[in-house]
């Protein structure tokens, strides 16, 4: 594959999706984790744990993601502006409505309302976490003689305006979704006459099943503390 | 009927161009749209105005030249339908019609509603074609069996008049619809296997290098083109794509 390969549209279009796939990937096994601590809290302390500290998430699967994260939305925003910048005049009376779905024609808003969240949530959890390990050294997980994971999940989930606002992002990635999921398909090839129905049907199952999951864990939290 | 049409009207392609107001009445529902706007220019012909310049040829849906984008959408409200095939009975009395160019940078204003198509040309130009050699002794096409299968999609393919209707209703100006049909009508025949990968990949440089926007699978294109051209062909072109730069 020569280096001018991903230097055309099709190309692009290929990178945007692998990241999207990754990124769908990564956001399946988050929610299984997540939803250990609704199960068992022991065992969410000991997923936690694991992945917070076995050198090959740390230090592979972890920089993976953040790369594949930032990819996907600077190349978000560049083919955003070059899409718009194809049509200097626009209609003056335009009906898109017409012929393609809101969610199809936003993934510009779906994706910047769900990247305002990945900015919250990284304040929230990774820069804490981060800080603990790497910055104090404190590697072990613990605080006062018990695993710390679970207690500061389920402490976050105390106030109300972080639950509204982990809800709101939700909605957006599941809006984000239900375009996302069955264009990654189209985009590298791999959907068909025979199968592009079925990608459409699993892309809307996984687009409301996965945010759903993410919001009632939140939920979940926040009831059982008040 | 009675009717108001707001026309986009430009000069050239370096005028600044801008809406107009034509009421135009008794118009009947039997009409053809591209026939309404011949009455219109008869009446702005008497009144000394310049008549409004828009492009058409076959008026019965296979050339591809006529274009306009109406009330919204590309070649009208109505589906699987060219301008020229657009009933003036889709519309109501006293209804009022926005007219406009198909609008992409790629497809620049000549004038009024007509706009500049030929990067479509450069696009088939660069390999929508299969090459015949004068050897003397080409097979003939009948003898090569071709699963029935195959020859349906390449034929539905091909049915793509190259209007520009999906490049118009793309939110991005996209002409992945119209490549991706070039590319599927030969790619899926034998006679045009043989050089399906510099075609797909000469085919999306020239498309690139002309200004079409990126595909993100809105759908748009496949609502509104006329001949009814599948998705299926952008899925398959970006595998064509894919594969011919692995095996390149
Ligand atoms: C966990 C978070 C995210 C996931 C799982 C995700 C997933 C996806 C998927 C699967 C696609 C479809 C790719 C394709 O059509 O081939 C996509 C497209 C897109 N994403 Fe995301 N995304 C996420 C976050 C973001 C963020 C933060 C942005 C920020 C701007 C963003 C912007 C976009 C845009 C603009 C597109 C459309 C681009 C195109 O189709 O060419 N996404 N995303
Ligand atoms: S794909 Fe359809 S809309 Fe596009 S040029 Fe061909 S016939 Fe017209
Ligand atoms: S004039 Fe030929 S398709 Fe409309």
């Amino acid at each position: 594959m020569s280096k001018s390969t991903f230097y055309t549209s099709i190309g692009y279009k290929i990178l945007m999706a692998l990241s999207g796939l990754f990124l769908m990937f990564f956001l399946l096994q988050h929610l299984v984790i997540n939803s250990l601590s609704v199960i068992s809290p022991d065992a969410f302390n000991e997923a936690s744990h694991f992945m917070g500290t076995n050198p090959l998430v740390q230090f592979l699967l972890q920089p993976v993601l953040i790369f594949g994260v930032v990819f996907h939305f600077i190349m978000g925003f560049f083919l955003d502006l070059k899409n718009r910048k194809s049509r200097s005049i626009n209609y003056a009376y335009n009906k898109p409505s017409a012929n393609s779905s809101w969610v199809s024609r936003n993934m510009i808003i779906s994706g910047l309302t769900v990247l305002a969240f990945l900015g919250i949530h990284f304040v929230d959890f990774w820069i804490p976490e981060i800080s603990t390990k790497y910055i104090q050294g404190d590697m072990s997980g613990m605080h006062n003689g018990e695993f710390r994971y679970f207690h500061e999940l389920h402490e976050k989930f105390a106030a109300m305006p972080r639950v509204i606002a982990y809800i709101i992002a939700f909605i957006f990635l599941s809006l984000h979704l239900l375009h996302g999921f069955q264009s990654s398909f189209q985009s590298v090839g791999v959907s068909t006459s025979k199968t592009r129905m079925t990608f459409y049907k699993f892309g809307n199952i996984f687009a409301i099943i996965v945010p759903t999951g993410f919001i009632l864990i939140a939920l979940f939290h926040f009831i059982t503390q008040h | 009927m009675n009717l108001t049409l707001e026309i986009w009207r430009q000069k050239s392609n370096s005028e600044k161009g801008a809406l107009e107001t034509y009421p135009i009445s008794e118009v009947s529902e039997d009409m053809s749209f591209l026939e309404m706007l011949d009455v219109l220019n008869e009446e702005l012909i008497e009144k000394g105005i310049d008549p409004v310049a828009f492009d058409h040829d076959c008026r019965e849906g296979i050339c591809g030249m006529c274009s306009l984008y109406i009330n919204g959408e590309a070649h009208g409200p109505d589906r699987r339908v060219t301008t020229c095939q657009l009933h003036m009975r889709k519309f109501k009395d006293g209804d009022t019609i926005f007219i406009e160019p198909f609008r992409a940078n790629a497809f620049p204003v000549v004038k009024d509603l007509v706009v500049d198509r030929s990067a479509f040309d450069r696009i088939q130009q660069a390999g929508g074609f299969v090459s015949v050699n004068t050897s003397g002794n080409t097979q003939d096409a009948n003898t090569i069996p071709i699963p029935k299968d195959d020859a349906d999609t390449a034929f539905d393919a091909a049915t793509c008049i190259g209007c520009g209707a999906c490049v118009a209703s793309c939110k991005n100006s996209s002409a992945m619809l119209f490549v991706s049909a070039k590319v599927s009508q030969f790619s899926l025949l034998p006679q045009g296997k043989v050089e399906a990968k510099e075609r797909v990949i000469n085919m999306v440089n020239k498309m690139d290098e002309e200004g079409f926007g990126n595909c993100t699978n809105t759908g748009a294109c496949e609502v509104e083109c006329p001949k009814g051209i599948s998705l299926d062909n952008i899925s398959r072109m970006n595998r064509e794509f894919i594969t011919a730069n692995v095996k390149k």
